[in-house]
């Protein structure tokens, strides 16, 4: 038994405890003093302060020039680096899957159906420091399935890690794809010009489904059935719903322009390895990529001329550029180097932190909330042991709305950091671009 | 059995094309000679395609009219141990995908130096990173797939690329080397099979081997007919071409040991996902490790790697070298260069990375006395970059083979 002088000691530090674990029990109030803070929205501070209270950023600064509130736990990060919490653009974490082989358009697979939040990869994504991502599924139909936007925080459901839109819906885009993947026998596409073909039959279909509810002006006897696939699209033709484009080919990239200008939908580029020789086009559609660094060129057609040199073509050409992992294509815990071989390349170290973290974060349509450090947006952030480009820097600490998921000094966390013996089961194993969309 | 072993090596050799020799000084604001201590301010001189002097500027004499190239950073050429490139087309056509063979479990007649393209476009970006060597050839997936080869990353022709033509014979121990359900074959299926094969395959080596040596003794006894895939296996059993046994989970990696074991073969692991589990094991056989790509996926029988892997067994003692490995899809090959990087994050120092690259991989492969290092007799071979060569932000600014400046792309 404990003894009653004992009882109240011990019960204050779990009440404590909880507040810190839950970071939602009262208002938790954090201050990281001393570290050089890269706030992407403007430059670079050294010896910075971070204030966070509960989920929320509050005051970013210099020191001096921010107020500490006294209640704050003050966390000392001298020596160290903060960003943004990093947003992959891309990701196939969580055993992702969405259309079956049946066909080569499915808007009505959604992601949301299939994921397992309990799946490693979420916590190697969190090891390398990412805090929002988009899953997908692949890119071995023309059109596999809603995309879901998913926030790293604790969670036992897709529900309970799915960013939501305004309207209370859950957030997310609609995957295509053209090029090489998609094509297969019968009922799948066998040449380019079919592939664009099969998709503007169902932007039309979509068009024609939407001006009968039109028609039917409220009248429910007069509104056609209801169409899942066909109410995703709709979303796509109004905008509300972003497609994000598997592209590799600098014509494939002009006929994903072409098909957007036709019909209006929004559109990012995903991958896009000839980015390089249509930059100046891209940039002119005002449409944003999000690159994938891969080290060698080839590994299939699509992708024989992909180069270094797309993130600093892009970047002069004046185009937002992203990047992603395309997990476990590369793998998460790794993410920040797809940005430092960008730098290598010569895109700008400016422009490269904030293709990592604000350029994703709006070609999620997100930026409000995430992407940088600034008072108003939700506390994700992530400790650095040095500079966010070096192969010798270590993730240290990542952040989800105050609370921290990864923690280096944690035995458990630094083995998902390492990988080793069981630790990344349940495995990821799943070998997705290889067998789950059959594109080899 | 002397005679034996002279002409099977000579069954092997190839016609070497006349290599283009070359002079040339190259300087290095730091020179990392990798068997010596750094140099600043250095020079390496190279004088007819091996290196003459390597020193402080200020020792090393420039002669008049002899090409100079300037780097920040310069090493030894780097070193791939285990690759498939040259044996594959990097766009994943069918009908050049050689990496390969599935007719038969066990293959070990099949010569990398019959497949490979010493114009295959990836063996140039590797080359554009400083890798100078790799060691190339059959991929895991069988029991015996085939015998490895060593090329420079240069040279228009096999022969041009060459320096050892049969530098190994390739071998999977464990699942990787099971049929599955969808092959059309029934063996092996399962891990014991694996191993049941291959020893007996050995077992029929050694009696070819015995009744070889028994026909040189006895002029009255005839030598046994004339059998390739025996005598590559024969080669195997004398100690004349090591083993390389890939082998990902501990049980296979003790299926290895076990076997070299028993029949007193040198084996290299390859792989070795699992190693960090039996370190004292590997250490106590005396066996090296070609350890899988840092950045490999973890996935099927490598689903329990570790990026502290390498930094475990070079604390422990064992020879480490790095490998671009085995890929089917993006990328088709990784660069050693970033392989060895990466794991400087987790508990490698820059200088174990760096000899793991060069000397150690040079060891392993039994080439050391031509590359690895910067030392005077050796193959001009020298990677150059901008800075620390595996810092995401250097890049690669040149490469020698031989003497002669094969790339000065920066990348």
């Amino acid at each position: 038994m404990t003894k009653p002088s004992q009882a109240l000691p011990i019960m204050l530090t779990i009440s404590l405890l909880a507040a810190v674990t839950a970071g939602e029990a009262g208002a938790e109030t954090l201050a990281f003093t001393g570290a050089t803070i890269m706030p992407v929205a403007s430059e670079p501070i050294e010896d910075g302060v971070l204030v966070i209270e509960d989920a929320e950023i509050v005051a970013v600064g210099a020191a001096g020039s921010v107020r500490v509130p006294r209640n704050a736990e003050v966390v000392d990060a001298t020596g160290k680096v903060i960003i943004p919490g990093l947003v992959d653009s891309h990701s196939h974490i969580g055993e992702v899957a969405g259309a079956d082989r049946s066909a080569p358009i499915q808007p009505e697979a959604r992601v949301l159906d299939s994921i397992n939040v309990r799946d490693a990869g979420v916590r190697r994504a969190l090891a390398g420091g990412v805090t929002t991502a988009n899953l997908m599924s692949g890119s071995g139909h023309l059109m596999s399935g809603q995309t879901i936007y998913v926030k790293l925080r604790d969670g036992n459901s897709i529900e309970s890690i799915a960013y939501k839109r305004p309207d209370g819906r859950v957030a997310g885009g609609m995957k295509m794809a053209n090029g090489t993947n998609p094509r297969r026998d019968p009922p799948f596409p066998g040449t380019r010009a079919k592939a664009a073909a099969l998709v503007r039959q169902q932007f039309v279909a979509a068009q024609e489904y939407a001006a009968k509810i039109e028609a039917a002006d409220g009248d429910a006897s007069k509104m056609p059935d209801r169409d899942l696939g066909k109410e995703a699209l709709l979303e796509v033709l109004d905008g509300s719903r972003m497609v994000h484009h598997h592209t590799h080919r600098h014509d494939d990239i002009l006929t994903v322009l072409r098909l957007k200008e036709e019909f209006g939908f929004r559109v990012v580029l995903h991958h896009v390895s000839e980015a390089h020789r249509v930059a100046d086009e891209i940039a002119a559609a005002g449409v944003p990529v999000s690159l994938i660094v891969i080290d060698s060129p080839g590994g299939k057609l699509e992708a024989q001329y992909t180069d270094f040199e797309n993130a600093p073509a892009l970047e002069r050409a004046g185009a937002e550029v992203g990047f992603h992992t395309d997990d476990y294509v590369t793998d998460s815990r790794l993410f920040l180097r797809q940005a430092a071989f960008g730098v290598r390349a010569g895109m700008s170290r400016e422009k490269a932190l904030e293709a990592m973290t604000l350029a994703g974060a709006r070609m999620l349509d997100l930026e409000d909330r995430i992407g940088t450090l600034e008072r108003g947006k939700d506390a994700d952030f992530v400790v650095l042991s040095g500079d966010p480009f070096s192969v010798y820097t270590q993730v240290l600490e990542t952040w989800v709305e105050g609370v921290k998921r990864f923690d280096r000094s944690d035995p458990d966390d630094r083995a998902v950091a390492e990988g080793g013996f069981g630790v990344l089961q349940p495995s990821t194993a799943f070998e997705f671009h290889g067998y789950a969309e059959g594109h080899r | 059995m002397k005679r034996l072993l002279i002409s099977l090596a000579a069954a092997c050799m190839l016609p070497v094309g006349a290599a283009v020799a070359a002079d040339i000084a190259v300087r290095g604001e730091r020179i990392y000679p990798v068997t010596g201590a750094p140099i600043d301010n250095g020079v390496v001189l190279i004088r007819d395609g091996r290196i003459a002097a390597v020193g402080p500027a200020s020792e090393v004499a420039v002669p008049a009219g002899i090409q100079v190239v300037d780097a920040a950073v310069v090493t030894p050429g780097l070193i791939d141990a285990h690759t498939v490139v040259g044996m594959v087309g990097y766009l994943s056509q069918d009908g050049d995908q050689d990496q390969l063979e599935r007719s038969e479990a066990m293959q070990p007649e099949l010569r990398a130096v019959d497949a490979y393209n010493a114009r295959e476009p990836l063996i140039e970006w590797l080359r554009t990173f400083g890798i100078t060597t790799i060691h190339s050839g059959h991929g895991p997936g069988e029991i015996i797939s085939g015998q490895t080869l060593i090329a420079k990353t240069s040279g228009d022709t096999v022969a041009d690329a060459v320096v050892v033509p049969s530098a190994m014979v390739a071998a999977t121990i464990g699942e990787g080397a099971v049929m599955s359900g969808g092959d059309a074959r029934q063996s092996p299926g399962t891990r014991s099979k694996v191993a049941a094969m291959l020893r007996a395959e050995l077992l029929k080596a050694r009696k070819y081997l015995g009744d070889m040596e028994a026909s040189e003794r006895d002029d009255e006894k005839d030598p046994p007919t004339r059998d390739l895939r025996m005598e590559s296996l024969a080669r195997v059993l004398t100690g004349d071409t090591p083993l390389l046994v890939t082998a990902h989970r501990h049980n296979d990696i003790s299926t290895a040991l076990r076997i070299a074991e028993e029949f007193g073969i040198d084996i290299v692991l390859d792989g070795a996902a699992e190693s960090y589990l039996l370190i004292d094991e590997i250490r106590a056989a005396g066996i090296p490790v070609v350890i899988h790509p840092a950045m490999a996926r973890a996935s099927g029988e490598r689903e329990n790697l570790s990026f502290t892997t390498a930094a475990r067994l070079i604390e422990a003692g064992i020879p480490v070298a790095f490998q671009s490995g085995f890929e089917g899809y993006v990328p088709k090959t990784r660069v050693v260069l970033f392989e060895a990087a990466v794991t400087l994050q987790h508990g490698l120092s820059f200088d174990q990375a760096l000899r793991a690259v060069t000397i150690e991989a040079a060891r392993i492969l039994g080439i050391d006395a031509r590359v690895g290092s910067i030392e005077p007799g050796k193959d001009g071979d020298l990677a150059l970059y901008d800075g620390d060569p595996f810092e995401y932000t250097t890049h690669a600014v040149g490469t020698v083979i031989d003497g002669v400046l094969v790339s000065n792309v920066t990348k």
